[in-house]
């Protein structure tokens, strides 16, 4: 216990101390760790909508909440999940954290600047809040026009939440460019970068790129709400549809801005528990890319059905199936990097492993919905719901607990649970499946999206559903009580407990303020497991 | 520490020197004036789509904009370009009296273009030329004449809030060149000022002819 | 639940029904198929490879130029192939055949009504024949909604201020669920109703009897029937439960407190008042959100109804 405390002396999370340290900080760990507090606080709430909701669907009728209130509910639950989870998720809060580290560098190229996003982060989560008690918003996450002009709900505030989230995203995205493009250890080249830094990179352009339309259109929906200007509603001569192609120019970018530091992360894991060289490096690093260009060009495949000309729907049915190629590059990759492998089943590589099932469900029922004609069936039905919980919370989630489990010991220096968290693992995993695969027939059935009320046949798949997210429930309930357990109790980690070799596991963990003592020198790539031994210190 | 650049002040310690927080600092801005450039981008897109839609609307509208005073605020805000830049090079030489003046110059030119939109504006509101549902006016010809002045304020409104950040930078820049922060051998945010305020002028110049000259 | 059609599809009755399921078959199988192959070779090299005590130094391959071409192309080529076969079905469904009879749909909120060639109108119940081809014009009195009929795999938005237009041809007689698929508020799941699909024989003498006129009935049954056909009951209730409106039981001749202060008497004009311009008044609790039924109802049918409700007594 007594080396503890000289080794935790030093380290970024003691000293300096007091609350002011914290709320003034420019350390790019500890706005990580301010960062992950605010997403974990807003997972928790979205989950606690979710859990409302489904328990709502257990039967059909009204049980236990009115349709206005079941409306908010699903419109609070998907705003707090997207704008305030899962786009800020990774890169904000790991990436803020990793980032430096796995450069060599003492901090992100703009401290300040850092700290400013996490504090429009607060202001943006403070309107979104405030929503809530001035009569939540009761749109969709969409906030689709002409209902969103007509609602009395308080859009205002929420618009303006996303709107004022939007520059966060912006902040961090510009920090982390010009971060990677100059902050770089001698040594490390652009293809000496950890894969997480390359997925950082290309989300940052979406996010730099994509955002500021958001930023604008949310803009003229207020202006819209407040004084009519007559841009998208049509009782004002404005074209709803017109809303419709602003957001998902956005909105479907951002879904890339949700994945893609999330496959980066599955890149890290998958070597290092492989203990393996990564398999196709530059195929997996430029198809980021790839992915992040062609995003661009895909948003109509929302609106197949919204009347836009066969022309445009044809082309968007086209590029969305390009999307998918990288995708796949991807996936078999990392199959191929466990091939010949010393694989572990730590609890991370669990999460990779469930991301790798259940991404790979997800991505390829994106493909149903990209094919023309059978998105008209699907489109706006609980397979679209299912099809984006099993990208988002099967994809990006699995990728953000598995980082979170990969670097817990690195923040905060602590070792949790394996038993427990293995077990956790177990629960999510089950209890996902039961919930959302449910979804899938649901949707092909012909059951609708954000139905208060549906018909009795539907009723014993809803009830299913709604098991499983009990179930899964208990996973996150028991992660969480581990967690803190181990920040307590837990047993103190050494610099390298998996056996890495990205910068990162050269530093004491948690590490010291300046993150290292000298700017270290790269002498050899990030998954050169081939070469080099390395011992685990756990 | 090993690094040898405590030595200058105005190096961050997370730089290793001056050249690379100057090159990290320069991508930065250049990165946010593209999001800048996006966030007009999409007021420029809903200009383009009303207009192909109500050609006619949008011409006979148009005509209600002076173009007397959008010229003269062209004229005022090139010009402050180019003091602006003038103000960059001053420095570069090292001449601080003539960067404060150059840039004080700069400060007065956007007042005038603030002054100028004040008195267009005030005139269009006397008329009822209002944005959206407050729009009273009856002079257009042609279906929703309100969706033309909607977009006119909410694009030079925007520049406007603009030109005030403008406004707002310069003068910190200029506080910090009156305390000698700055030398020919650190001139960075003056630099990057600059081309803030670049950016600003150049959407004007686009929004000046697509509203006052072809509408 | 339905006993036919499959695990995933409701049976399909309309003609394009099969060519959708199809494609959706064979991205199923084919995802089936990439599935098993990724899961399987997970489990393979985790149980293969699994790590027995210390890691050493592993092998170093990092390419395989073929295996790398093939897991592009392949996936390219069967993209390809889906992308073709789903946009020509897409064409199909959005060329309307020229003999299409043309219906009139329009949605607000929340109730579907139809307007027949032959100038009958029915709310929320489609009646076509069968083996014919139906065109659907459709436009929206308030916000987005969507048709939404899962038993012909067609779904189209219907819009404020604008005509979208799609069509079907329904290839076997029955009852069809129709959903509003777009959300539109707070009645988005009631906004529901059925396609009724009949013979030609009987297309033609249900459209003679001219639906709605009410023959034969006396104003009180007729009110009864429109109450049911004319949605008023999504809002309405007649056991004294209020729901997005009051009920209707013991309304007439009592007297209604307003939103704004006051309140008025409930007599004949007053409930046809509040049918045609519902706006005017608005009752005290409630939200402003009756749609009006002028154009909708025709004098005799405002008769009925008014009838109707008077004998709801408490
Ligand atoms: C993390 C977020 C995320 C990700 C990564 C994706 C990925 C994809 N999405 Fe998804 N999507 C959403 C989030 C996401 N989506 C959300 C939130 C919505 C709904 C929004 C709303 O309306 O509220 C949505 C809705 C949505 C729609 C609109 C549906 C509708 O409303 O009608 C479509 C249609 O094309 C679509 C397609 C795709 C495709 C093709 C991919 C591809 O990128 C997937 C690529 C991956 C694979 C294909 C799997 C791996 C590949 C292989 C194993 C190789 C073999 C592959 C082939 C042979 C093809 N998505
Ligand atoms: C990151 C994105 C994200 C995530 C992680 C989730 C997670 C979940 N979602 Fe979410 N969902 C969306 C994004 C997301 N969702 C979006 C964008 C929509 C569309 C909204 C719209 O239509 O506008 C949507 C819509 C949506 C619907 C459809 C509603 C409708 O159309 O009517 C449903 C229904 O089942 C649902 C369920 C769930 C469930 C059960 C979880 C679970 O995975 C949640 C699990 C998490 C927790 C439970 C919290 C943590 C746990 C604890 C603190 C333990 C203790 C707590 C309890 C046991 C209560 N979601
Ligand atoms: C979309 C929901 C909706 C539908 C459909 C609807 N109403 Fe209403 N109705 C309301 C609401 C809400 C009110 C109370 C607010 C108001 O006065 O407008 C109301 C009020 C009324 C009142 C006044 C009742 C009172 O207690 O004073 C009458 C009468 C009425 N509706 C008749 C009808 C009839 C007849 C129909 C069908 C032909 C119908 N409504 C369909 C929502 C609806
Ligand atoms: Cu109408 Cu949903
Ligand atoms: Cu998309």
């Amino acid at each position: 216990m007594n080396n503890n405390e000289t080794a935790n002396s030093i380290s970024f999370l003691s000293e300096p101390k007091g609350l002011k340290s914290w709320l003034f900080t420019l350390d790019h760990k500890r706005i990580g760790i301010l960062y992950l507090g605010g997403i974990m606080f807003s997972f928790i709430l979205g989950g606690v909508f979710a859990m409302l909701i489904r328990l709502e669907l257990l039967r059909p009728g009204p049980d236990l909440v009115s349709a206005d209130t079941y409306n908010q509910l699903f419109t609070l639950h998907g705003a707090v999940m997207i704008f305030l989870f899962i786009i800020p998720g990774v890169p904000a809060a790991l990436g803020n954290f990793v980032l430096p580290l796995m450069l060599g560098a003492k901090d992100v190229a703009f401290p300040r600047l850092n700290l400013a996003s996490w504090y429009i982060y607060v202001v943006g989560a403070a309107f979104a809040l405030y929503s809530l008690h001035s009569g939540a918003v009761d749109t969709g996450w969409t906030f689709y026009t002409p209902y969103s002009v007509q609602t009395q709900t308080s859009v205002v505030s929420m618009t303006l939440a996303a709107f004022i989230l939007g520059f966060s995203s912006i902040f961090t995205g510009l920090n982390f460019i010009v971060t990677i493009h100059k902050l770089r250890a001698p040594g490390q080249t652009w293809f000496k970068l950890p894969l997480f830094v390359w997925a950082l990179y290309a989300t940052a352009i979406i996010q730099v790129l994509a955002t500021p339309v958001l930023g604008i259109t949310l803009l003229l929906l207020i202006l819209e709400r407040l004084f009519g200007i007559g841009i998208f509603d049509p009782a004002m001569g404005g074209d709803p549809v017109l809303y419709q192609h602003f957001f998902w120019f956005y909105s479907h970018p951002a879904v890339y801005i949700m994945i893609l530091p999330g496959m980066g992360i599955i890149s890290e894991l998958i070597s290092v528990f492989s203990h393996k060289k990564i398999f196709g490096y530059k195929a997996i690093a430029f198809s980021s890319f790839g992915i992040a260009l062609v995003s661009f060009l895909v948003w109509g495949h929302h609106m197949f059905v919204s009347g836009q000309s066969e022309i445009a729907a044809m082309i968007f049915s086209f590029l969305t199936f390009l999307v998918g190629i990288p995708s796949g590059i991807k996936v078999f990759n990392w199959l191929s990097t466990m091939y010949k492998g010393s694989i572990s089943l730590e609890t991370p590589m669990l999460y990779a492993l469930s991301f790798l099932v259940l991404f790979t469900i997800g991505g390829l029922t994106g493909i149903f919905l990209g094919a023309l004609s059978v998105d008209v069936h699907l489109h706006d039905t609980y397979f679209v719901v299912a099809h984006f919980h099993y990208v988002m919370m099967g994809g990006t989630v699995m990728a953000f607990l598995g980082g979170l489990h990969y670097w817990w010991p690195k923040m905060f220096g602590k070792l949790y649970s394996s038993l427990w968290s293995k077990i956790s693992v177990a629960l999510i995993f089950i209890g996902f499946n039961v919930t959302f695969f449910s979804q899938f027939i649901l949707g092909t059935k012909g059951m609708p999206r954000r139905y208060y009320n549906y018909l009795d046949q539907f009723q014993p798949l809803h009830a299913f559903s709604t098991v499983g997210s009990w179930i899964l429930g208990l996973g996150f309930l028991i992660m969480f009580v581990y967690l803190i357990h181990s920040l307590f109790r837990g047993r103190r980690s050494g610099p390298n407990p998996w056996g890495a070799l990205t910068f990162e596991w050269t530093t004491p963990s948690p590490p010291p303020t300046y993150n290292f003592k000298e700017t270290p020198r790269l002498t050899h790539g990030p998954y050169d497991f081939d070469k080099i031994a390395v011992e685990e210190t756990k | 520490m090993t690094d040898a650049h405590s030595h200058q002040p105005y190096v961050a310690h997370h730089f290793t020197d001056a050249f690379q927080q100057r090159e990290a600092a320069k991508l930065g801005v250049w990165i946010f004036l593209l999001t800048e450039i996006l966030l007009f981008g999409g007021l420029f897109v809903a200009y383009s789509v009303f207009r192909a839609w109500n050609p006619d609307m949008f011409h006979n509208a148009h005509k209600f904009l002076d173009v007397r005073m959008g010229t003269l605020n062209t004229v005022v805000l090139i010009t402050s370009s180019v003091t602006v830049a003038l103000a960059i090079r001053a420095i570069q030489l090292g001449r601080k009296k003539q960067t404060i003046g150059l840039l004080v110059a700069t400060l007065v030119l956007a007042g005038v273009f603030l002054v100028v939109k004040y008195f267009e504006y005030s005139h269009k509101f006397h008329l009822g030329q209002l944005p959206g549902k407050y729009y009273t006016f009856t002079g257009v010809e042609g279906s929703n004449p309100h969706v033309f002045f909607s977009i006119y304020f909410a694009m030079t409104g925007l520049h406007g809030i603009h030109v005030l950040a403008g406004m707002a930078v310069i003068s910190w820049a200029l506080i910090n060149t009156m305390k000698g922060k700055y030398s020919s051998e650190y001139f960075t945010p003056i630099e990057m000022a600059g081309l803030y305020w670049h950016l600003v002028d150049m959407i004007w110049i686009f929004l000046f002819p697509l509203f006052y000259l072809v509408g | 639940m339905d006993t036919t059609g499959t695990l995933f599809m409701p049976p399909g009755q309309s003609t394009l029904s099969g060519e959708v399921d199809s494609l959706f078959y064979f991205i199923f199988y084919m995802s089936v198929f990439f599935f098993v192959l990724i899961v399987a070779g997970t489990i393979i090299f985790v149980y293969r490879y699994r790590r027995r005590g210390k890691a050493g130094l592993t092998s170093g391959v990092s390419h395989n130029t073929t295996l790398e071409v093939t897991w592009t192309v392949i996936p390219l080529i069967l993209v390809l192939i889906i992308f073709v076969w789903g946009f020509k079905t897409y064409m199909r469904m959005n060329v309307v055949p020229k003999d299409a009879i043309e219906i009139k749909v329009t949605g607000q909120k929340w109730f579907w009504s139809f307007d027949y060639p032959e100038g009958a109108t029915t709310v929320n119940e489609l009646v076509v024949p069968v083996d014919k081809p139906i065109k659907l014009l459709m436009s929206s009195k308030d916000v987005i909604h969507s048709f939404f009929v899962p038993a012909f795999r067609m779904k189209m938005d219907v819009l404020p201020n604008r005509y979208t237009i799609t069509w079907f041809e329904a290839i076997g007689a029955g009852n069809y669920d129709l959903l509003c698929a777009e959300y539109c508020g707070k009645g988005h799941s009631e906004m529901l109703g059925k396609v009724k699909v009949v013979s030609d024989r009987e297309y033609a003498e249900w459209l003679e009897k001219g639906p709605g006129t009410g023959e034969g009935l006396n104003p009180v049954d007729f009110g009864a029937q429109l109450y049911k056909s004319k949605a008023c009951f999504t809002c309405h209730s007649v056991d004294g439960t209020p729901n997005i409106g009051p009920s209707f039981k013991g309304v007439y001749g009592h007297k209604a407190s307003l939103e704004k202060g006051g309140e008025t008497a409930v007599d004949e004009n007053y409930l046809r008042e509040s049918i045609l311009d519902p706006q005017a008044k608005i009752v005290a609790g409630y939200q402003p959100v009756m749609p009006t039924y002028q154009g909708v109802l025709k004098d005799k049918q405002i008769d009925a109804l008014i009838a109707y409700i008077k004998s709801l007594k408490e």
